[in-house]
C-alpha cells in the first residue's frame, strides 16, 4: 500500500494541497502520523529528539522512526507544565511537558535531549524521574577546538548511542543500514538546503510560512515522506509562480530552539520583509554538507559534525572573530538588507550571542532591529509594526 | 548601628584575599600571568603549578553583590545591549569591566593573560567567556567537561578530558607562562589541595552535630571561597582549613553554634538542607531571616559546586591529570537531576534536617531548571515539605525582602506545626 508520501510523489499537488497536508500535521499535537507509522510497523519504535541537533540517521538505522519535539506552540493550553517551571524559565519546556504529561508523547520509547542549553539539559533529568521506561539520553556534543579528540569523542558517544537504542528496539545496526539512512539523510538535508536556496531566490515563490510547515511535517513523517511532499512542493512553486513584491529581505535570528508562533512569521511577512535566512528548526540542516559514506559510518557522521561549517550559540565559536562576522556573512551569502534578531523570551544561547552578533551587523552597517517572542505569543500586531517600520526604513533609507 | 561579628577564619580569609588582589593589582609590573577560570571546575593546581594566578569571574560578581555595586554594573550591561534575561553575573563582570574594571575590594583587575574556559555544569559559562575574549582579545583555551547525564563519569568522557588537558589547556599554559609543564610541581600542589579538603570535609560534616557549630549554608560559602578560588594546592590554603578546623572542633566542644551577622546561634531551632546559591546583594538581611528564628542550615548544595568532597573525593597526586578530570566532572552543577536529588534525600537524613529550601534564583538555569521537580521529589522521598522562594545572585531589583520572610515565617510555622502533630 502506498503511502500519502508517495502518493504526493507520483501525483501532480497543488501548492495548497501540499501545505494543507504540512499544516495538518503541524497542527496536530497527538502525532497521528507516527502513530499511523507505529501501527504500520510492527516493531518499530519511535524516538523523539528536542532541539537543535540529534543524530536522527542513529535513531533512523535502530529502527526508530525520529520525531522532533518543539512544544505545543500556540495550539496547547498549558495545565501541567507550568507547575514544573518558574515564570523565568522560557516556555519550550512547560509545553514539552504538558505534551508528555497530557500522554501525547506516550508512543516515544526514547527521547534525545541534545546539548542546547541547561534548560534541556536538566529536562533530560526530569524525563528520567517522570518516565523511567523511556530511554533517555543527553546528548553532549563535543565543544574542544581540537578536531582529533573531538571526532574520538563524538565517534565514541554516537556508538554508545547506537547501542542502547538498538537494546531498545532489539535492532543494532550493522555499518550497511548505518550508511543507508546517513544517505537517506543526506537527502533530506539536500532537499531543506534546495528549499531554503528556491527561497533565497525567490522568496515570493517559497512563503516562509509555508517552507515552515512543510519543514515542521519533516520533523514528525518518515525521511522518504517528507522528501517526497517536499518535491512536490517544489513542483508545484514551479506550476503556480508568484509575483514579486517590493519587500525587504531579512534574516532571522535566534529562534533556533523554541519555535516562533506561525503566526508571528506571517506577521513579519505581511510587514513587507521576505525572510531570505532564518534558524528555524536548525538541527534539520545543521550538517552542512553528505556525509560520506565510505569508511566508518559512525566515524564518518562524528567527522561531518566536526569539520562542519555551521555557527551557531550552541557551539562552541572558536574563531575569536567569528561572532563578529556572522550576521556580515550571512547577510551577504542572503543577499539580505537586514537581520531581525527574533528571540525567545530567557533563551540564554540566543540572548547572550545577541551583543556579539548585533555588534557584528552594525560594525558592517547591517540594520537591525530585535525582539522576543514565546512560543504561545499571541499578540502579533507590535511585532508587525516593528517588522513594518523596519521594512520601510530599509527601503527608504537603506540598499533595497 | 551593631558591630557585625566574625570568625577569626574570617579574618584570615580577609587577608588571604587582599594579598592576592594586591598581586593580582601588580601583575602587569611584576609579569606574574592572570589566567581566568570559573569555579565549578577550577583547574587551580594547574595553574599555580605553571606560576600564574588565578582569577575567577564569579567571585568578583558576588562580591560585587555584597558590596552593593553590582545594581550599577548590572545597568551599565543592560545599557550596552546585554538582555534583562540573562545571568546577572555575567552582567556584573561586563558592567564592571567597562567601569574601570576596579574589583569589589577597590584594587584594579588584571587583563587575562589566558582564559580558560573550563565548561563545567554551565551553559552560560561559554558564552561569558566568548564575550569576555572580544572585549580582552587574548587567548582563550576550552576545556569541555561532559555532563553526568547518566549519573556516573563514564570512561570514555574521562579519557577525552585527559587528552584535552594534554593537548589544549597545558600547551597553551605553556604559551602564555613560557614554562614547561612540571608534573610534579603539580603533585606538591595536589597533596596540599588534599590536606585542605580533608580538614573542609571535617568541617562540613559538623552540620551533623547538635547544635551544629557551623551554618551550612551562609557560614560555609565563606569558608569554601578559599578552596574554591584561587588557594586550592597553597600553603595558606592549608593553613587556612586547619584553622578554620580548630576553630570549629573548638566550638563543638563548647556545644556552641556558628557566629552569625547578629552573633551565635547557639539555640537552634530549626534545621536546614538548602539548594540553591544565595541571594548576594541582599545576604546579611537573608541570613538574618534565618537566624531570628533560630534556623541553622546544616548541608546545603551550593557550598558543593566547586567540589563534592564530602562524598568522598580528594584529589590525588599520584594521577595528577586523572583527578583533576574526576574532579571537574564531579562538581555539583555537573551532576544530573536524579544525583542532586540523591544528594538532598541523603543530607536530610544523614544531617538530621527538619527541612529543606530552595533558593531559586533568576540567573541560573543550570541549577533552577528543573527545581521544583526537585522539591516535589525530595519531599515524597523524605516525607518532609520543603519551601521554595525566588530571588537572584546580584541582581538588587530581585530580591523582595517581604515576599522572602512571610513565605520562610510561614514554612517554620508548618514545621512547627507538624512537630505539634507528631507530639500529640
Amino acid at each position: 500500500m502506498a503511502t500519502r508520501g508517495e502518493d504526493a510523489g507520483r501525483q501532480a499537488l497543488t501548492r495548497a494541497a501540499v501545505v494543507d497536508r504540512a499544516r495538518e500535521i503541524y497542527d496536530d499535537l497527538d502525532f497521528g502520523v507516527v502513530r499511523q507509522w507505529l501501527a504500520e510497523h510492527p516493531g518499530g519504535k519511535a524516538g523523539g529528539y528536542l532541539p537543535v541537533y540529534a543524530p536522527r540517521e542513529v535513531l533512523h538505522a535502530c529502527g526508530f522512526l525520529p520525531v522532533g519535539i518543539h512544544g505545543g506552540g500556540d495550539r496547547l493550553e498549558i495545565i501541567r507544565g507550568d507547575a514544573f517551571y518558574q515564570s523565568y524559565i522560557c516556555h519550550l519546556p512547560r509545553s514539552v511537558i504538558e505534551l508528555a504529561q497530557s500522554g501525547r508523547l506516550d508512543m516515544l520509547s526514547a527521547v534525545l535531549f541534545p546539548s542546547t542549553c541547561d534548560v534541556i539539559r536538566n529536562l533530560s533529568g526530569m524525563w528520567k524521574l517522570l518516565y523511567p521506561d523511556v530511554y533517555v539520553r543527553y546528548i553532549d556534543v563535543p565543544q574542544t577546538p581540537d578536531p582529533g579528540a573531538a571526532v574520538d569523542f563524538w565517534a565514541g558517544e554516537l556508538e554508545r548511542l547506537a547501542r542502547d537504542l538498538g537494546d531498545v528496539s532489539g535492532h543494532e545496526p550493522g555499518d550497511d543500514e548505518l550508511r543507508q539512512s546517513i544517505a537517506l539523510y543526506n537527502d533530506v538535508r539536500a532537499m531543506v538546503r534546495t528549499l531554503y536556496a528556491v527561497r533565497q531566490e525567490r522568496p515570493w515563490d517559497v512563503p516562509t510560512e509555508e517552507l515552515y510547515l512543510l519543514l515542521r511535517a519533516g520533523e514528525s513523517l518518515p525521511p522518504e515522506e517528507f522528501i517526497a511532499l517536499a518535491r512536490g512542493y517544489l513542483a508545484a512553486v514551479e506550476a503556480e509562480p508568484r509575483r514579486p513584491r517590493d519587500n525587504s529581505r531579512v534574516v532571522i535570528v535566534g529562534a533556533f530552539c523554541e519555535q516562533p508562533p506561525l503566526g508571528l512569521i506571517k506577521s513579519i511577512e505581511r510587514a513587507g520583509c521576505y525572510i531570505v535566512d532564518d534558524d528555524f528548526l536548525l538541527g534539520n540542516r545543521f550538517l552542512t554538507h553528505d556525509v560520506p559514506l565510505d569508511g566508518d559510518p559512525l566515524r564518518a557522521l562524528a567527522a561531518a559534525f566536526v569539520r562542519n561549517d555551521q555557527h551557531t550559540s550552541v557551539l562552541y565559536e572558536i574563531d575569536p572573530l567569528g561572532k563578529r562576522r556572522l550576521m556580515r556573512d550571512r547577510v551577504a551569502a542572503a543577499h539580505a538588507h537586514g537581520v531581525i534578531f527574533a528571540t525567545p523570551s530567557f533563551c540564554d544561547p540566543a540572548l547572550l550571542d545577541q551583543p556579539m552578533l548585533r555588534a557584528g551587523a552594525e560594525d558592517a552597517g547591517i540594520p537591525c532591529i530585535a525582539f522576543k517572542y514565546a512560543e504561545n505569543s499571541g499578540q502579533f500586531q507590535q511585532f508587525r509594526e516593528q517588522a513594518g517600520t523596519f521594512s520601510d526604513s530599509i527601503k527608504l533609507w537603506g540598499a533595497a | 548601628m551593631a558591630t557585625v561579628q566574625k570568625d577569626r577564619s574570617m579574618l584570615l580569609q580577609k587577608e588571604m584575599i587582599a594579598n592576592h588582589f594586591a598581586r593580582l593589582e601588580q601583575a602587569p609590573e611584576t609579569g606574574e600571568k592572570v589566567v581566568y577560570t570559573f569555579v565549578p571546575g577550577n583547574l587551580t593546581e594547574l595553574i599555580r603549578s605553571f606560576g600564574a594566578l588565578p582569577m575567577l569571574p564569579e567571585i568578583n560578581a558576588l562580591q560585587s553583590g555584597m558590596r552593593k555595586q553590582s545594581g550599577d554594573y548590572i545597568a551599565e550591561a543592560e545599557r550596552a545591549g546585554h538582555s534583562e534575561d540573562v545571568c546577572t553575573y555575567v552582567k556584573c563582570d561586563i558592567g564592571m569591566m567597562r567601569s574601570g574594571n576596579i574589583g569589589p575590594g577597590g584594587t584594579k583587575l588584571p587583563k587575562p593573560d589566558l582564559l580558560l574556559l573550563s565548561y563545567t555544569g554551565c551553559y552560560t559559562f561559554m558564552k561569558w567567556f566568548e564575550l569576555l575574549r572580544e572585549e580582552y582579545q587574548c587567548p582563550t583555551v576550552m576545556f569541555h567537561v561532559p555532563y553526568q547525564g547518566d549519573g556516573v563519569l563514564e570512561p570514555e568522557h574521562r579519557r577525552y578530558m585527559l587528552r584535552q588537558l594534554r593537548e589544549q589547556v597545558i600547551p597553551a599554559l605553556e604559551k602564555v607562562t613560557g614554562r614547561r609543564y612540571d608534573e610534579d610541581r603539580l603533585r606538591e600542589h595536589l597533596v596540599r589541595s588534599a590536606r585542605a579538603e580533608d580538614d573542609l570535609v571535617a568541617v562540613l560534616q559538623a552540620g551533623k552535630l547538635r547544635p551544629s557549630p557551623i551554618d551550612g549554608y551562609f557560614g560555609t560559602v565563606y569558608y569554601v571561597g578559599p578552596i574554591f578560588s584561587a588557594f586550592r594546592g597553597t600553603e595558606e590554603g592549608v593553613e587556612y582549613y586547619r584553622a578554620l578546623r580548630e576553630e570549629v572542633d573548638e566550638r563543638a566542644a563548647l556545644g556552641l553554634g556558628p557566629v552569625t551577622p547578629d552573633g551565635p546561634l547557639n539555640d537552634q531551632k530549626y534545621r536546614l538542607v538548602v539548594e540553591g546559591p544565595p541571594n548576594w546583594t541582599s545576604f546579611r538581611d537573608f541570613w538574618k531571616m534565618f537566624s531570628d528564628e533560630r534556623a541553622v542550615v546544616v548541608a546545603s548544595t551550593y557550598t558543593k559546586v566547586g567540589g563534592t568532597y564530602d562524598f568522598g573525593f580528594r584529589h590525588d597526586p599520584a594521577d595528577p591529570l586523572g583527578t583533576l578530570a574526576d574532579y571537574c566532572s564531579g562538581c555539583y552543577t555537573n551532576l544530573n537531576l536524579p544525583s542532586r536529588i540523591d544528594m538532598l534525600v541523603r543530607y536530610i537524613h544523614e544531617y538530621q534536617a527538619d527541612g529543606f529550601l530552595i533558593n531559586s534564583v533568576k540567573s541560573c538555569n543550570s541549577f533552577s531548571a528543573g527545581q521544583l521537580m526537585i522539591l516535589r521529589e525530595v519531599e515524597k522521598r523524605t516525607g518532609i515539605p520543603g519551601a521554595f522562594i525566588e530571588s537572584d545572585l546580584v541582581d538588587p531589583r530581585y530580591f523582595s525582602a517581604a515576599n522572602i520572610k512571610n513565605r520562610l515565617e510561614s514554612y517554620f510555622q508548618m514545621i512547627d506545626a507538624r512537630r505539634l502533630g507528631k507530639t500529640a
